[in-house]
């Protein structure tokens, strides 16, 4: 079940980038379905009753959920990160040149 | 309207409280990253973000005095290559990114040198690549409202 | 075993790297060392690749546990006899189009971190091919990716930047349906090594989820590499870059990041060959309407960048043939696209630099005023439409012949259709920008600098010779056994285990 709410996290992700016509809204589209893949991954690594993956002095490594899930989501927030950064920058260059944020107003290539 | 850069006086005084405690906070995230959560790029975001929260209180000004940019852009590379040369001292075990230096005794601090090192060299890197890119998106927007 | 062989592997990614690094930090010090440093890296790649597929000759696969940690606990790297070959098109076509960019982007501002960018993305691209881990391929997809995407928008004129935004919201978008897909895989077989992956997908035999990851795989680097219904970012990204920077993007990243990372999973860790019709009607598709939006294009560039999304689909028709004659021409044309769109794109950007305009219109009868780029652009011109002797005559003959042998006739007739197009094409490019009348505004310009001479020849010599690819002697070891590593992707487990004890 909780499956299926983090696909509506991504639908609504991929909504606001197909149907908005804001600059600004499109990257955050971009930034929702990000986090929604990131749960997604945190969820698939989920045993039943299991622990936190933290080796401890005196704790035996039995009943902990699978810790390769979140070193990958560590990476994948990182990349994340930056591919929101360089779209930031590149949206406030074309508000610089064009002067608008309006994605119908910004149309020089076509063809 | 403010006739001085920055926020309100209440949000400053907050401010001059706990920016060095965040910085303390982030420098024991990246020490104990081989023993808890957290590590390089954890605590390296929680270090740019005590820069950032300067510049949001007080203005870009004063957090530019702290660090400049060249500055920063010089630890930022010096950072990275740390990290690569950390990564070259495996050959010598024979394997890239192998585990040369000692293994220590295992839960205390000074263990996991190669951990250690990379945590270290990775949170130079992310923290003044991140406090750069808000000192830039800041500095751009100057232009613009001019 | 002995060291040298060996630990040449991770140095393709790590080179580039530490190399970029320091050219961020000493770049601004001393006019001439990041030229320097550049060249004298992406050569010592060239060098090593070659070396490189004479040890696979040699030795079979070779694989390269990364921290002597055995998979599939850690990550490990793995050369195959595909992996050479495309190493060998990366990185060879690397060093040429960085000695171009010596003298080009001299007009640019910030040249230091053009060089920082674009070895970034030659390390990013080098990743992608050597490694055997499928997270890691993720990783390197992105670094290589995003450094493109920077290097799209590197003039920051209005044109650049739009087309950058464009390219990027799509290009996010397919890295984000890999990592779905990714994640599926992982939940399903709990193990990220290909080989491993391999090994449990025909064991397990249920095939319902296999189907829907590969369904998200094709559409994910379908979109990076630019097929059919995905390649609406293409014209604007690769006709607005700076030249250098789309003879890379076209030559090399559509193929490195989309083609060769789709037919590494499909083929020889997920072993879906019940998708190669689909890869053949998407590749005829492609063909036929690139070559046909290209015939009425006046921008020289945004003509190039319509006939590489059909020589793409060349590519995937020889491919989706799945037999070894139609998987080898394939690959031939990989090599020959590579090499030839590369010379056109440095072509089109010496016109731009020594005239300042794209416009077919405009230009004419080049051809007195610089005989260089006149002749090296007739050479890549009658290479890419097929005449003999060059060497798209050869791989598209191959690519023919494998359609009529698997006895698909129509698809064979939609090939010789476009290319009939793609002559058109560039017969009409050759006379409006070469050979008309030269115009009085143009009657100044000079031939363009040595070092942008030197690379294009360079590659015009190997269009010229690369038939001789077809040779038994040269092509046994570099061609044939890269098709071979494609067809026996059922083997790509064993191979993997074997070379690992």
């Amino acid at each position: 079940m909780t499956y299926f709410l983090c696909m509506i996290v991504f639908a609504v992700g991929l909504y606001a980038v197909v149907a908005k016509r804001n600059l600004i809204k499109i990257i955050i589209g971009v930034m929702v379905m990000e986090y929604a893949l990131n749960m997604l991954f945190v969820l698939f690594g989920y045993r039943l009753g299991g622990r936190s993956p933290i080796l401890e002095r005196y704790q035996e490594i039995k009943d902990i959920v699978d810790p390769i899930p979140q070193a990958l989501i560590l990476t994948a927030i990182v990349i994340g990160l930056a591919t929101t950064a360089l779209m930031v920058a590149l949206a406030i260059r074309i508000y610089e040149k064009y002067g608008t944020f309006d994605i119908t107003k910004i149309r020089k290539l076509r063809g | 309207m403010n006739k001085e850069p920055g926020m309100t006086l209440i949000v400053k005084t907050v401010t001059r409280l706990t920016v060095g405690i965040i910085l303390l906070y982030g420098i024991y995230i990246v020490l104990h990253g081989h023993l808890s959560p957290g590590g390089g790029f954890a605590g390296g975001v929680i270090i740019a973000l005590s820069f950032v929260h300067l510049m949001l209180a007080y203005g870009k000004d004063v957090a530019l005095k702290k660090i400049s940019m060249p500055v920063a852009s010089m630890l930022e590379s010096f950072g990275a290559i740390l990290f690569i040369s950390i990564a070259f001292l495996g050959f010598i075990g024979g394997y890239f990114f192998f585990h040369t230096l000692g293994k220590g005794e295992p839960f205390s601090l000074l263990s996991a040198y190669m951990v250690l090192l990379s945590n270290i060299a990775i949170s130079l890197k992310v923290g003044c690549g991140l406090f750069l890119v808000l000192v830039s998106i800041a500095l751009a927007g100057k232009e613009i409202k001019k | 075993m002995t060291g040298i062989n060996y630990n040449m592997i991770p140095l393709f990614v790590a080179l580039p790297l530490t190399v970029s690094f320091f050219i961020i930090l000493f770049g601004n010090r001393v006019r001439w060392i990041s030229d320097v440093l550049c060249t004298l890296s992406t050569l010592a790649l060239c060098l090593l690749s070659l070396y490189a597929v004479g040890v696979v000759n040699g030795h079979g696969t070779i694989t390269y546990k990364v921290g002597g940690w055995f998979p599939p606990v850690g990550i490990c790297l793995v050369l195959d006899s595909l992996s050479c070959f495309m190493l060998v098109i990366v990185n060879s076509i690397t060093m040429i189009v960085t000695i171009y960019a010596i003298s080009y982007m001299e007009r640019y501002t910030a040249k230091n971190k053009f060089y920082a960018l674009f070895l970034l993305m030659l390390a990013g691209m080098n990743g992608v091919i050597i490694t055997g881990d499928m997270f890691n391929l993720f990783v390197f997809l992105e670094i290589g990716s995003i450094a493109s995407y920077g290097l799209v928008a590197f003039g920051t004129e209005e044109e650049e930047l739009e087309a950058s935004f464009k390219y990027m919201i799509m290009g996010s978008i397919a890295g984000l349906l890999i990592l779905l897909g990714i994640g599926l895989l992982y939940s399903y077989t709990s193990t990220l090594n290909m080989a491993d992956i391999a090994r449990v997908v025909s064991e397990k035999n249920d095939s319902k989820l296999i189907v829907f990851v590969s369904v998200l795989f094709l559409v994910g680097f379908g979109l990076k590499g630019a097929l059919f219904p995905f390649h609406w970012w293409l014209p604007d990204a690769h006709s607005s870059a700076p030249a250098p920077i789309s003879a890379m993007l076209s030559g090399l990243l559509i193929k490195a990041l989309g083609v060769y990372a789709l037919i590494r999973i499909l083929f020889s860790v997920l072993n879906a060959t019940s998708f190669l019709p689909v890869f053949m009607v998407l590749g005829t598709m492609s063909m036929v309407i690139g070559v046909f939006l290209a015939v009425v294009q006046w921008d020289f560039k945004r003509l190039l960048a319509y006939s590489s999304i059909s020589q793409v689909g060349y590519i995937m028709l020889g491919v989706g043939l799945g037999t070894p004659l139609g998987i080898m021409g394939g690959l031939f044309h990989l090599f020959n696209h590579s090499i030839f769109k590369s010379l056109l794109f440095l072509n089109s950007g010496a016109v731009d630099y020594a005239t300042g305009t794209r416009d077919l219109k405009e230009l004419g009868g080049l051809r007195e005023r610089m005989p260089v780029s006149a002749s090296t652009s007739l050479v890549a011109s009658m290479s890419i439409a097929g005449l003999p002797p060059f060497n798209g005559f050869w791989s598209k003959l191959i690519i023919i012949i494998a359609c009529v042998n698997a006895g698909h006739p129509v698809y064979a007739f939609w090939a010789v259709l476009a290319s009939i197009m793609t002559l058109t094409v560039f017969m009409k490019v050759q006379k409006y920008v070469f050979f008309s009348e030269l115009k009085e505004k143009f009657k100044v310009i000079k031939e363009v600098p040595f070092l942008m001479q030197f690379s294009m020849v360079l590659l015009a010599l190997i269009c010229f010779f690369g038939g001789l690819l077809l040779v038994p002697a040269v092509s046994g070891d570099f061609l044939q056994s890269a098709a071979d590593a494609i067809t026996n992707g059922k083997e790509y487990a064993q191979i993997v285990f074997q070379s690992l004890r």
